[in-house]
This record gives structure tokens, sequence and C-alpha cells, in this order.
């Protein structure tokens, strides 16, 4: 506990420049990557990846928020995802009639996968954040495993009469010219791709905004407070589940916007994609970019989802070497020699700019 | 929170290790061909020095890693093979680039995109179906022209799938679709009343491959009055123990067991019914093939298993019998399966297209492109997996699959 609050002391002030130097980064990206883009010197590889990276990086930032700032676990981060996916894709299939213009359809499949995850959030999180321990971590691995069942057990087909809707097998005939939403395994296949980097930037821009802001407001005050001791917290008469829920709704809705993003940028996507592989991995994203710290979240999950595309030279091995480098960075940064060195001279660094200012 | 921290150190840590096991059991099946990769280079660089002309660059994507890595192996090294071979000859040169995409759609665009910077100007597509429904319409963006070997699914060449229309037009198939592999069995099994009458279906309701191929049997049993008396699903998570499925199959009295599913878990699902003192007549699809390699398995339990495919490795004819040597050879006595077969006829059909058309490597690939689809749509093909296939301006092969039964270790065609 000392430690922590020594801590918060020590980075009063940085976490203001921290909000600062997120922004900066993302912004200063969006800008090369435009000039790249519009120069015509970007890689047909790295374009493929763009709008990929904007979504695990929504979805990191969500996760974040709830391991990092309110110290919940959670391990369904890609179930909420692929609620978000589907949903948005639905959307956009039944007003692809409607809305013909690509973004307005986008956004609002986006808002919609973003709605209805955060409403999946809300109703799990009703009994599980009451709870005290690491409920929730077991609670979202069963819900990303039944989601995935859902999602492969769900038929939605879209035709001239309108929507039909059954579980565990097609038992509809649609009118020709109709369109199957979701194939239950087969997954959503034949999907318009409107997703594009600008709107994924601005997806990022809005998410750091939220997070941050909450992160700064009272209720995020309020989250920390709860993570760092409950009781204490609880003594002076801060509602914990209410708060853990708020942190916990918005990460869930995050997730589902990143999942919207996502699955519009695919012609196809199957629900076995959003496993707990995946779950995993964004996890992998936040832990190693520190938690509760923004920036780094997005600076590791661009570096990891890049790093085995740029291994791809070393053909069999890529993977192997990318396990080892993942191990590597965990030992290095969990390294209390380096973390002391890096401490003091950072410290001494902010002092020195204080006497000069 | 330090508590949570560790946890999730602890899992981070873990998925590390299995990240790093499944990478050593990819490479681990390509390190036997790494002396003939070797090889190959050595010949290139021996080409090189006799032969100065441009190659055209052949590109394609498949699981060279996970779980699916047996597929993506056997396409690239059937396909090192044929443009080995092609090579040889002199004249037309090709160069090929197969990527991993470790059976992942997203993996797959990303792969795309690699192809596309090393200059692709024809595809292999991709090896599965997945990936290679999330790539087709990058290549029909960009007039590429892409014959996939094994992607079966109708998804591949239709844009609009549900539907069949919307075809794309410049992706093409090597391999027969999951409609008609369903429809071709349950018609096989309706015309051959001597295997039996009652069956049953254990199928993987995860997998579009075997969901779509059950499909279409369920529909053609009903129309030609094959009775299906029981139908078992599994799925990734409880792919391990068919002992219920293979029970009440039993007391359903199925003398048939359909299995629409690749080997992994056919071959569980033999040596369980072995166990059980079950034996019926089991019928797998072109997922069954590879079934007698697979190690650690009995593979007498195989015995009088019938299969479609369109490509049996035990066949006398000359074609297949300098193929599968040569196979042989490249991959430490590995026998080629269907998907291999199935490059090796995609790399020589694209290679006769080629010819035919006159494509040179220094044409683009738009150019190529147009070329090859007025060929591929005019011509007829022989191969290894078939005589005489046309192609339908969709992209869809014409070739009737056949039905062989395991005996002593090898496959033997039935006759109709």
């Amino acid at each position: 506990m000392k430690e922590k609050t020594a801590l918060f002391s020590l980075f009063g002030d940085k976490k203001k420049r921290g909000r600062f130097v997120s922004f900066a980064i993302v912004i200063a990206a969006y800008i090369i990557i435009e000039i790249l883009l519009k120069s015509g010197s970007l890689s047909s590889l790295f374009k493929s990846l763009l709008v990929p990276i904007t979504c695990y990086v929504v979805a990191s930032i969500g996760l974040n928020l709830n391991v990092g700032i309110s110290g919940e676990l959670n391990l369904g981060q890609a179930g909420f995802m692929s609620v978000g996916a589907f949903c948005a894709i639905c959307v956009s299939g039944i007003l692809a009639g409607t809305v013909t213009a690509g973004i307005p359809r986008l956004i609002i499949a986006i808002i919609c996968g973003a709605v209805l995850a955060g409403i999946f959030g809300f109703v799990i999180g009703i009994p599980v954040l009451k709870l005290q321990g690491d409920y929730l971590a077991i609670v979202t691995l069963a819900f990303g495993q039944i989601i995935k069942s859902i999602f492969m057990n769900t038929y939605i087909g879209f035709d001239s009469d309108g929507l039909h809707f059954s579980f565990v097998d097609s038992k509809f005939k649609l009118q020709p010219g109709g369109k199957m939403l979701l194939n239950g395994p087969m997954g959503a296949t034949g999907t318009q791709k409107i997703a594009n980097f600008t709107v994924g930037i601005i997806l990022v821009l809005i998410a750091l905004l939220i997070v941050y802001n909450l992160m700064f407001s009272r209720s995020g005050r309020a989250i920390m407070a709860a993570r760092d001791n409950r009781i204490a917290a609880e003594s002076v008469g801060i509602p914990i589940s209410r708060t853990k829920m708020l942190a916990f709704v918005v990460s869930a809705s995050l997730a589902g916007a990143a999942g919207g993003l996502y699955g519009l940028n695919y012609a196809t996507l199957v629900p076995n994609k959003f496993d707990f592989n995946t779950s995993i991995l964004i996890l992998v994203y936040v832990v190693l970019g520190g938690l509760g710290n923004m920036t780094g979240t997005i600076i590791s999950t661009v570096v990891l989802i890049l790093l085995p595309e740029l291994l791809r030279s070393l053909q069999d091995y890529r993977m192997l070497i990318y396990a080892v480098v993942l191990i590597l960075i965990m030992l290095v940064t969990n390294n209390d020699w380096l973390k002391t060195k890096w401490k003091s001279l950072t410290s001494r660094k902010a002092k020195g700019g204080a006497s000069n200012g | 929170m330090r508590k949570i921290f560790k946890t999730s150190m602890a899992v981070a840590l873990s998925v590390c290790m299995a990240a790093a096991l499944t990478a050593c059991g990819g490479s681990g099946s390509s390190a036997s061909s790494e002396p003939a990769a070797e090889a190959t280079e050595a010949a290139d660089a021996a080409e090189e020095t006799a032969d100065t002309g441009a190659k055209i660059k052949i590109g394609g994507s498949g699981p060279l890693t996970g779980p699916a890595a047996v597929y993506g192996q056997a396409v690239k090294n059937a396909a090192e093979i044929a443009v080995e071979e092609v090579n040889a000859k002199g004249g037309l040169q090709f160069e090929l680039d197969m990527e991993d995409d470790a059976h992942d759609p997203e993996k797959a665009v990303t792969a795309y995109g690699v192809l596309k910077d090393w200059g692709m100007q024809v595809s292999l597509a991709t090896v599965t179906s997945a990936p290679g429904a999330a790539v087709s319409p990058s290549y029909a963006e960009d007039q590429i022209f892409a014959i996939t070997p094994s992607g079966s699914s109708p998804a591949v060449v239709f844009a609009d799938p549900d539907n069949l229309s919307g075809a794309y037009g410049n992706v093409f198939q090597m391999c027969f679709t999951d409609p008609n592999q369903g429809s071709a069995s349950a018609d096989y099994i309706s015309a051959h009343t001597d295997l039996g009458s009652k069956v049953a279906i254990i199928y993987k309701n995860d997998d579009n491959y075997s969901k779509g191929i059950h499909d279409t049997f369920v529909a053609e049993a009903a129309v030609k009055n094959v009775e299906v008396v029981y139908e078992g699903t599994f799925d990734d998570s409880n792919a391990q123990d068919f002992s219920v499925q293979l029970g009440q199959a039993q007391d359903a009295g199925a003398d048939i067991v359909f299995l629409p599913i690749y080997y992994d878990p056919a071959s569980l699902i033999l040596t369980q019914a072995n166990q059980m003192g079950y034996k019926p007549t089991f019928f797998g699809v072109d997922g069954m093939d590879g079934i007698l390699t697979l190690e650690g398995f009995d593979t007498s339990l195989a015995e009088g298993v019938y299969l479609l495919t369109p490509f049996s490795a035990d066949a006398e004819d000359e074609l297949t019998v300098n193929f599968v040597n040569a196979y042989k050879e490249k991959c430490g006595g590995e026998i080629p399966n269907q998907f291999a077969a199935d490059a090796y006829d995609c790399v020589y059909a694209i290679a006769q297209a080629c010819e035919a058309a006159g494509v040179t490597a220094d044409m683009s690939s738009d150019e190529i492109c147009a070329k090859l689809v007025e060929q591929f749509t005019s011509m007829t093909f022989s191969g290894l997996t078939g005589e005489s296939m046309t192609w339908n301006e969709n992209g869809e092969v014409t070739k009737s699959p056949k039905a062989v039964v395991i005996q002593n270790g090898v496959y033997v065609g039935v006759e109709d």
C-alpha cells in the first residue's frame, strides 16, 4: 500500500503527461501513415494490418481499463469482441439496402455492436461484481466459451420478408436474393468490407478520451480506490459494485466497438476466431504494455501484432522466435534491478526539469 | 492487484509455452523438407546461370504451422515439386512463394499483403476454406488469377455463397466443392446397398467443411431414400472421446457410419469403435485422406474404410507413380495425400494455361489474369486428380469423386 501511494504522488503530474503522450503518438502515427499511404510507399502487408491493429488497440485499451485501473481480471474480452462483430455485421447487412453509403453504415453498426456488448457486460456484471475475488475472471472465461458456442449455433437470414432467426439449424428458407447474415459455424460470409483506417484511428482516439476522462474523474478515483483497498473505499461510502460495473461495461463496450470494426474489415468471419486464445492475446498486449498504462498498451499491441509479420523471413522459426521475444520482454520489464535503474534515471530527469523550470 | 498481476503473468507465460510448442510442431514436420529446399535453391542457382529469363511469380498461403499444418505442408511440398519439374522442362519458368496463414482469415489477408509486395502474378489462393473466403475479394479487386488446390467451400468462389451467385470470376477451384462431396457420398451409399442401409453421421458442428458436407448429405439422403438413423456432433473442445456418439449410433442400429470429418478425429473414432466391438462400415470423404500416414495410429483399424477422394497414391498410371516417388524422395518417404495432388495439379494447370495463352513473366498480373480466365474456362486438363477436368465461368471444377476402400493398408479403387 505504502509503495502504491508513493508511486501515485510521484506520478501525480506524470499521468496527465501520459495522456498527452498517448494522443500525440496516435495522431503522429496517423499522419505519418496517411502520408505514406498517399505517396503509395506503404507495402500491401502494412496496409492489410492497419485496421486490425486499430481494432486490437481499442480492445486492449478497454481491457486495460478493466484489468489495470479497476483491478478485475477479464479473460473473455474476445467474447465481447465477437458480440460486437456479429452484431455489427448483422446491422450492416440489414441496412445495406437503405443506408448505401459506407461510412454512416459503419458508424451505426459499430455503435450497435458497442451497445450490445455493453449490455452483455452489464448482465454479466450484475451478479459477479458483487463478489470479492477472482470471480470475474472465471465468469468471463466461461462467457467467452458460451458466446462462441451460441454464435456457432445461431442462424440469421435477411430477405425481402424481413429477418429470419433460428437456433441449432437453419430451419428457414430465404426468398431468392436473401442473404444469410450468420450461418452457424460458417459464421458470416460475403460481408461488405466497409471498415477503414481513419475510422479505426478515430475509434482509438475516442477510446483514449473515454478512458482518460474516466480515470481522472471522480468515478475514476473511486474505481482505483476500490481496487487498492476495498474495505477502506467502502468505509468512505463508495459503492464498490457500481464503480466496478462502470469500468467493466465501458471495457466491454470498447471491445464491442473494436469487434464491430474488425468484423466489417473482412469478407468472412467465423465464431472460432474469437476464442480463448484471442482473449489471452489481448491480455498479453495489456500485461506487456503495463497495467494501467495506456501508452504502453498501444505500443505493445502494435509491436506484438507487427512482430510475427516482420519475422516472416525466418519461415518456420518465426513463432518460436516470437515466443522467445515475448518471454524476454516479460523478464526485462519485470527485472527489479532495471526497474530501479529506470526509476532513478527518470526521477533525476524530472527533478532536473523542475529545477530548470 | 499483485495477485492479479501474478495470475496474468502465469497465464501469459503458459501462452508463450503453448505458442513455442505449436511452433515446434510446425517446424518439426518441415524439418525433413529442408535438405530438399536447399537442393531447390541449388537447382535454382544452376538454372539462373543457364537461363536468364524472368520467372512468373506464383504465390499462395496455407497453414504451415498450427493444427492444420499437415495440409499446408503437403500443398507447399507438392507445389514445389511441380514448379521444379516445370522449370526443368525449360521454356516456362515459375517461382513459388508459400506464406503461412495458420488457417486464420486475418493472417491470410496479411499473407496476401506479403505476396502482393513480393510481386505475385498468379496465385494458388489458400489451402483451407475460411481463409480463402477472406482473401478472394482481394484477388477479385486486384485482378490476380487464383486457383485454390483445396479450398472447397462455395464461399471461396462466390461473393454470395447462399444464392451461389456473384462469382468472383478469377478465383478457381481444383478440388470439388463441399456440396458436391456430400451429395456424391449419399448417391454412392444409396447405390451400394451391400454396404448397409442405416446411416449414422458423426460430424464436427463448429467446422464449416464438416457441416457443409453433412447438410448436403442429409438433403440428398432424403431424396435418395437413404435412412439416417442417428446424427452425432462434436466440436473442438470435445474431440477426444466419441464413446457416447458411437454408443448411440450402435443403439440406433446403424450399419454405416458416415464421417465427414478430418482424419485426426476419425482415427480416434475408429480406435474407440474397435474397443467397443462396434464394426459398421465407415465411410469418409476427402478429409479422411491421410489417415494411413498418421503417426501412432494402428492402420489395421482403417481396413475396410471407404472414402471418396479424387486421388489415390497407389494408382499405377505413370503420372501418379512419378509424383509419388518425387514426393517420397523430397519428404523422407512420406506418401502424398490428396491435398498434395491437388496442389501439383494446380501448378500444372497454370502451366498448361500459360503456355496456351502465351503468358510471359513480364506481363502484369491483370493481363495474365484475363488470359488465364479465358483459358481455364475453355480448356480441359488431365492430372493426378482426374481426367479431362473443365471449369465453368464461376470457377468451379467438374470432375467426379472416386470411391476407394482401404485394403491391406493401401487405397484400392472401387469399380462402380
